[in-house]
């Protein structure tokens, strides 16, 4: 306790010198100044200013306030993802070190509840990714805080919340039916497919990823909150990639399977491409102009069978080298697939039946590709891992892109020896929120 | 909420006269509340509230009198139920016994908070098996166990003089309990906290499957506070009050499909999804109702 005050002493003396500087007087006004911050300023300053008075114990003892010990670091601009923009954040941006991922269920019958619920999401989504704490209960010692407060004291670390709904909410609980887009629906079956109900489908779903574990689960944790009565959760993965501490240089990240993942992905800094491949535009209805479609599949890598093929085996199986990622013949990682190239005795280089070059195709077809691995535990059945690859691409059209491209996989992919397909959904992601509007205005204002 | 709020703001006013900043003194009203608007719009489910309407403190005497009314007359009908219960366990009377047993236990769990505050008496009447030293294990629970596990009401007499004369004691200790209004809030809350934690699982009634009476008590408890503080809830937060009414109708919509005859059904009978709906519904009604602290003044 002492302690504690000591610390409030100076930092509230600092603040004080800020204000009397006016260093820090207009940013005080500011209405940009996070909340987190102004509790920071004012609770210093004041309570240093108490203490002087002497009072301090009461006050803290009244109000809680404890925030001011602990100051805030201090956010980085590249540590922050707008969350407001023309398009939703989540799915150009790189991908961050970590996701976690909900579908939801709605559980109410009222579309004015859907809408209510997709305002409370909206502006806590914009607290949560810009770090401050969400709601206006944090101090009310009778109250139950509206921010759980596990990243209180956190950066945002490049949080972004992507949200979508799925086909369902176009059934007929919300008289959406005529609203939903033709090509808009749940996949069709798959060969090998092995899908549980339990990682299919949803009403709604909410993509946090963010550089911090904590980060993210707290934004699901707390979204889940807001939603109790409206929605409830139906399936959610955590998902992890190589850390970007761990890859300073920031290569293509590599899946379980030991492979670089995400070399052939179309450029995201080029905006005519994604124009292309993954955003909607007036072809769409007007809800979804800026929007893309997100398709989730949750595949359980088969690791240890893997894990006895042979380096050629699994360089055949994708169509490229372990090591560089070059496709096979060639040395650097973003080389052209060229499936034309044939050795002496005129076999194709990369076997036709690999994973890039059936996915790959005639090269005319992409999506933005945009996945986690993912491990939750042992399979207790078999004792083996349960381990594998949270799918997650954008496109514009789910048919003509997905569903086009995992049909020739489904068939032919020399992947599938090693992989099963356990989990699916899709969802529409709604266009990028402008502040004081919010998610999905245009489908449900 | 009143008194954090309030708190900084007026910690920026005195900071800003300190420092001198005449200019920003002068405004630092409007200032104040605009930042407050800011930095506080995120959306929650939790009650909106703000300084002006939680000036005046509420008066709960009535809720409290009509609170301590409600509990002796639980307590008074626990007492009786408990004694024709173990009257049939110590004759012997097996399925006697198994019939009195869920519905005898209910006048306790819509009460339970109250047991909760009166020291070893939970743990005396209501301890299931682990929860405390197995010498010193008794109550409702280890009956259970030979009744429906053992399939025997041998040796349990004692236990179940035992168990009467604590459900006597808490009987008396009722009269002259503490209640305050924090107490009605928190203790609405808790007795959902228990549905969750142990009836939800099936955990609580481990031998007799009979946990959705205590289920279904624990909700009616809470629901009666809510009753009683639901005028004071209505002045300071409608839309909260509405909202929990509202979950409560839901949830016991969702719990009526489970009645049988007088009583419930088997908790084992339950699917998966069927409890899993039942621990959703509850939760959307726990949440909303974990903001009644709102109607206390701090
Ligand atoms: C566990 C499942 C999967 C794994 C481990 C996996 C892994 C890989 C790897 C290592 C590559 C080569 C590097 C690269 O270009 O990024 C690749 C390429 C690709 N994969 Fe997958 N993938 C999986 C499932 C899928 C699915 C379900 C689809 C779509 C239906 C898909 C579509 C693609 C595409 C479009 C490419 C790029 C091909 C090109 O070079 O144009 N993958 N994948």
């Amino acid at each position: 306790m002492k302690k504690k005050v000591n610390n409030l002493y100076d930092n509230g003396q600092e603040a004080i010198e800020e204000v009397k500087n006016g260093t820090k007087s207009g940013q005080i006004f500011d209405k940009k100044l996070s909340r987190r911050e102004m509790l920071r300023l004012t609770g210093a300053s004041g309570l240093g200013l108490l203490l002087g008075g002497g009072g301090v114990s009461g006050i803290l003892a009244a109000s809680g306030a404890v925030h001011p010990a602990a100051p805030a670091p201090q956010a980085s601009s590249e540590d922050i993802i707008p969350f407001y923009g023309s398009h939703q954040a989540g799915i150009l941006t790189p991908a961050q070190n970590f996701l976690c991922f909900a579908s939801f269920d709605l559980t109410t019958s009222s579309i004015a509840d859907v809408k209510k619920l997709l305002q409370s999401w909206t502006t806590a989504a914009a607290a949560l990714t810009s770090g401050t704490l969400i709601g206006n209960a944090n101090e009310n010692p009778n109250l139950p805080p509206s921010d759980t407060g596990e990243a209180d004291g956190l950066t945002p670390s490049k949080c972004t919340i992507t949200f979508g709904v799925g086909p369902s909410l176009f059934d007929g609980r919300y008289g959406l039916a005529s609203k939903r887009p033709s090509t808009f629906a749940d996949l069709p079956a798959f060969a090998g497919d092995s899908l549980d109900p339990q990682w299919c489908g949803g009403d709604l779903c909410v993509q946090a990823c963010a550089d911090d574990l904590q980060v993210a689960f707290h934004a699901i944790r707390n979204l889940a909150r807001i939603a109790r009565g409206t929605a409830v959760l139906r399936w959610t993965q955590e998902g992890f990639q190589r850390t970007g501490g761990a890859d300073p240089k920031g290569g293509t990240p590599r899946n379980l399977l030991g492979f670089k993942d995400g070399t052939g992905n179309p450029d995201v800094t080029d905006a005519a491409e994604m124009r292309e491949v993954v955003w909607c535009g007036s072809e769409s209805p007007a809800w979804m102009n800026g929007g893309t479609y997100m398709a989730v599949r949750r595949v359980r890598l088969r690791i240890e069978v893997w894990d006895r093929s042979s380096l050629s085996d699994q360089e055949a199986t994708f169509g490229r080298h372990r090591k560089s990622g070059a496709p096979i013949g060639a040395t650097d990682e973003f080389a052209k697939l060229n499936l034309d190239a044939a050795d002496p005795a005129g076999k194709p280089v990369i076997p036709p039946d690999s994973h890039s070059a059936l996915a790959h195709g005639d090269g005319t077809v992409k999506m933005l590709r945009r996945s986690y691995s993912f491990s939750s535990g042992m399979d207790l059945t078999t004792g083996q891992l349960d381990a594998g690859l949270l799918f997650i691409s954008f496109q514009k059209d789910l048919v003509k892109q997905f569903v086009s491209i995992q049909k020739r996989l489904a068939k032919n992919d020399r992947l599938n020896e090693y992989m099963v397909h356990t989990g699916s959904a899709v969802f529409a992601c709604l266009p990028g929120v402008r502040e004081g509007g919010y998610l999905g205005e245009a489908l449900l204002g | 909420m009143k008194y954090s709020y309030a708190l900084p703001a007026g910690l920026i006013a005195s900071s800003i006269l300190f420092a001198g900043c005449g200019d920003n003194g002068n405004n630092n009203k409007g200032n104040n509340s605009n930042n407050e608007a800011a930095a506080t719009a995120a959306a929650t489910n939790a009650p909106a509230v703000n300084a002006e309407t939680s000036a005046a403190a509420a008066d709960f005497t009535s809720a409290i009198e009509q609170y301590r009314a409600y509990v002796i007359e639980q307590s008074d009908a626990f007492v009786k139920q408990t004694e024709g219960f173990t009257d049939a366990v110590k004759a012997g009377k097996l399925d006697e016994a198994k019939a009195l047993y869920a519905p005898a236990r209910m006048y306790y769990e819509r009460i339970e908070p109250i047991a909760e505050a009166l020291g070893d008496l939970d743990p005396n009447i209501d301890a299931r098996e682990n929860d405390v030293d197995p010498a010193e294990w008794r109550g409702f629970h280890k009956i259970e166990q030979a009744l429906w596990q053992n399939k025997t009401t041998n040796g349990m007499a004692e236990v179940a003089d035992q168990l009467l004369k604590d459900a006597q004691l808490l009987r008396a200790k009722v009269e002259t309990v503490d209640i305050d209004e924090s107490l009605l809030v928190t203790g609405a809350v808790e007795l959902l906290n228990e549905v969750s934690s142990s009836k939800v699982t099936g955990e609580e009634e481990r031998y007799s499957h009979t946990d959705l009476y205590d289920f279904v008590a624990n909700v009616e408890g809470a629901q009666k506070i809510y009753e009683l503080l639901k005028p004071e809830l209505a002045k300071k937060d409608p839309a909260l009050e509405k909202t929990i009414g509202d979950k409560f109708t839901a949830l016991l919509a969702e719990l009526a499909p489970f009645k049988s005859g007088d009583g419930y059904v088997s908790y084992e009978t339950l699917k998966e999804d069927e409890v899993r709906k039942l621990s959703q519904n509850l939760d959307a009604l726990a949440e909303p109702l974990s903001n009644m602290g709102t109607i206390l003044g701090v």
